[in-house]
């Protein structure tokens, strides 16, 4: 059997949380009363434009969302990242995302999580799964404050499916027996390069191609 | 004086084996979720299920009687003591079919051993359905087999479904003298008493059959489930020639040397109809008037009701069966008496082979009870199951040409059957080899996580299930020269599964007598209710 992975979407595949939450909870940590006060008002005002934003263009929902992050220091959000997996993530995880990792272990596959989050913040949920490695968008930082800029390429869309061949060329893995797992349709080009897709939890759209393409449908609780 | 013909025809109906005549009445053929009225060739033998046996007056009665005078072993009460760990495994919703009329007759074993055991003080009590591979039963399916009470008592946490893929759920004991894998449920293994609660549908089913499938992994039922095991065994209902019941028993043996097992088997006659259709368990020469009425009325909705609401209503309606027979106590001569029953029941003496042969495929099948009898378990019908109903000679000639009659729809079941839409539409237009399929691709659909999880937490047939189907057919492939599916709504269901199609059944006997010759014999098994052919050669 050749060497093969599992590649896992994060947000609303493995957690019932998106970045949005993540977001706010880095704003409801600003450190200071007011600067705390501030962002939680702005995040709370800019909800329905992430909403929105999210369903039309998931790359620019990410541009644009990444911003919020400018000005932070990078140990202040790696320290709030340890937090956050305690406090946000950890209690969002689907009680059956790690039986699903632990059956994808046992058929023999390395556990890939491929997400649009920012590396650090994903880095203690996929320490706590096992994951072998963490495929994420990464922040820039200059003198160690986040510029609020991503370093290219983004990590989403077609993109996922990108990082996902280049790693399989790299590791010597067979795409044809790869796994993939995501809940959304945004996420179709990285379901459709590896051989075995799954949808979890599927959105409306995403579910329809499940079904047109034979792809098996997971509800995860 | 009677005309020899109609003394022959009454000898015929007595022996449950009727020659089509020129005016002879036109048969009533299950096609799917319809029924066909198909006129036959003069000369056709039409071989009939035999009228249900009476069922015993009083099951509760037979069930105490069962345990108290057990087959080489102590009276189940006997094996009862306070604190020990007792666990009942039951038969799961793939027997019988369709589901029977509650209270379904585990229910009653189980409301006897349970209250045995409260006697006896035993507390700790587990109910497992053996299920293997097969999907979970759902919670109202589970009710529904047990009754409210236990049900109520027992779900979730002492009475669920075996999990062949729980990691730390699995227990595995010494190997067979063939290297064969034997793998228990824990709870099963770690248990100082095993009930098994058994319900015999066909021969198939019970004796060593029980736990060596029941409550293993895919490990074990390798050593057995696989092509070349079904190549080597004649009929799958006749242990003597069967490959497949062979290893079980080699399991089995096994697994009675570590644990102390108890069964209970039942057999259940062949009611499998009751009122309002209950006609269709007659052979149409003996129909009256009020049967024919009902016939049309059947037909007339039938052919006006949408396919899933058919299908719906058939599902949801049981079959009054009875039980004709409580046998208990150690494996071997339980099932021997269990066997000797059920035959009395199925078995049909037939002289001699045919050249044609005609299965009318129903709705259901061991493994779409509730859902949909998609292509795999179409072919499962007939080349798998039907095809074996018989002793070690099979009702067709080698070479010879089976006809089914079924829609042959292209329809699947995501929930139940996700891994068999891969399968079908996948691996078979590639290849219908079960050698290369087993050695291909066998592995890679038994441990795709996806399908091991709709499996564990959904109520999906296990990945590698069609495999299986499609093994189980691999006797029947072997042996015919030709299948014809009469009545195929489609073309590509029959190409993709190898097979012929005819709009009717006329035309399916018309290519079936040019590709066997004008001479060549038929024969059509008149099933439902269950029967099978006792060919004499």
């Amino acid at each position: 059997m050749p060497a093969k992975a599992a590649f896992y979407d994060v947000d609303g595949t493995l957690v019932r949380t998106n970045i949005v939450h993540v977001y706010a909870y880095y704003a409801m940590n600003r450190g200071s009363l007011l600067g705390t006060a501030g962002r939680s008002l702005v995040t709370a005002a800019s909800l329905p434009l992430f909403g929105a934003l999210d369903v039309i263009n998931r790359k620019v929902f990410n541009e644009f969302f990444y911003r919020y992050y400018e000005g932070l220091t990078e140990d202040r959000l790696l320290t709030v990242a340890e937090d956050m997996f305690e406090d946000v993530l950890k209690p969002a995880l689907y009680e059956q995302s790690k039986d699903l990792i632990a059956e994808a272990r046992r058929a023999g596959c390395r556990i890939v999580l491929v997400t649009g989050a920012l590396d650090f913040t994903m880095r203690p949920l996929a320490r706590y799964l096992g994951a072998d490695e963490l495929i994420a968008n990464k922040m820039q930082f200059v003198g160690g404050h986040a510029t609020g800029k991503v370093i290219p390429p983004i990590i989403e869309g077609a993109n996922k499916a990108n990082a996902i061949r280049d790693y399989c060329a790299r590791e010597g893995l067979s795409l044809a027996h790869c796994h993939g797992y995501s809940d959304s349709a945004s996420d179709y080009a990285m379901l459709a390069i590896v051989g075995r897709p799954t949808a979890v939890n599927p959105d409306m759209r995403l579910r329809q191609l499940a079904r047109a393409y034979n792809w098996p449908i997971l509800d995860l609780k | 004086m009677r005309p020899i013909k109609t003394l022959q025809k009454l000898y015929d109906e007595e022996s449950q084996v009727v020659i089509t005549e020129k005016g002879s009445p036109p048969r009533v053929l299950f096609s799917g979720e319809n029924f066909l009225q198909e006129d036959l060739p003069v000369g056709t033998r039409v071989i009939f299920p035999r009228p249900p046996m009476a069922g015993v007056p009083n099951v509760k009665a037979a069930i105490r009687w069962a345990i108290n005078h057990p087959e080489n072993m102590e009276p189940l009460h006997a094996l009862m003591r306070p604190g020990m760990k007792l666990t009942c495994v039951i038969d799961d919703i793939s027997v019988p079919l369709p589901p029977m009329v509650t209270p379904d007759v585990r229910q009653t074993i189980l409301e006897v051993v349970l209250e045995l055991a409260a006697d006896s003080g035993v507390d700790d009590i587990h109910l497992v359905i053996a299920n293997a591979l097969h999907r979970r039963m759902t919670e109202a399916e589970m009710r529904r087999m047990v009754g409210e009470k236990i049900h109520n008592a027992y779900y979730p946490d002492r009475y669920y479904n075996h999990d062949a893929e729980d990691p730390d759920g699995i227990v595995e004991m010494e190997r067979t003298l063939h290297n064969e894998v034997v793998a228990l449920n824990r709870r099963v293994a770690e248990s100082d008493l095993v009930v098994y609660v058994n319900v015999n549908f066909v021969p198939m089913n019970g004796g060593h059959k029980s736990m060596g499938t029941g409550v293993t992994n895919y490990a074990s039922l390798r050593a057995h489930h696989n092509p070349k095991t079904i190549r080597d065994s004649d009929s799958y209902m006749e242990p003597k020639t069967s490959a497949l019941y062979k290893s079980n028993s080699r399991i089995g043996t096994v697994i009675d040397k570590n644990l102390k097992v108890f069964h209970i088997e039942t057999t259940l006659n062949n009611r499998m109809f009751g009122a309002p259709l209950e006609f269709l368990g007659k052979k149409e020469e003996d129909y009256t008037e009020a049967d024919r009425l009902r016939l049309q009325a059947l037909l007339f909705g039938l052919k006006h009701a949408p396919r899933a609401a058919a299908r719906k209503i058939f599902n949801a309606v049981p079959a009054p069966y009875e039980v004709t027979g409580v046998f208990a106590g150690a494996t071997e001569p339980v099932h021997a008496k269990t066997l000797e029953m059920s035959w009395k029941q199925y078995s049909v003496p037939v002289e001699g082979q045919s050249d044609i042969v005609i299965f009318p495929i129903p709705f259901i099948s061991p493994y779409s009870v509730n859902s949909i009898l998609n292509p795999l378990l179409l072919q499962v019908m007939g080349l798998g199951y039907f095809f074996n109903l018989n002793r070690g000679v099979p009702l067709v000639k080698k070479g010879g040409v089976l006809i089914l009659l079924h829609p042959a729809f292209d329809e699947f079941d995501p929930v139940q059957h996700p891994s068999y839409i891969e399968f079908f539409n996948r691996l078979l237009p590639e290849t219908r080899d079960s050698m290369k399929l087993e050695h291909k691709y066998e592995r890679e659909f038994a441990e795709n996580p996806s399908y091991v999880h709709l499996y564990r937490k959904g109520n999906a047939y296990h990945g590698v299930h069609p495999f299986y189907m499609w093994y189980w057919g691999e006797n029947g492939r072997q042996h015919v020269g030709k299948v014809i599916v009469a009545g195929a709504e489609n073309n590509h269901v029959p190409e993709l599964l190898g097979w012929d199609r005819t709009d009717t059944l006329t035309e399916a006997i018309e290519e079936a007598r040019g590709f066997m010759g004008r001479s060549a014999t038929i024969s059509l098994l008149r099933i439902a209710p269950t029967l099978l052919a006792d060919v004499k050669l």
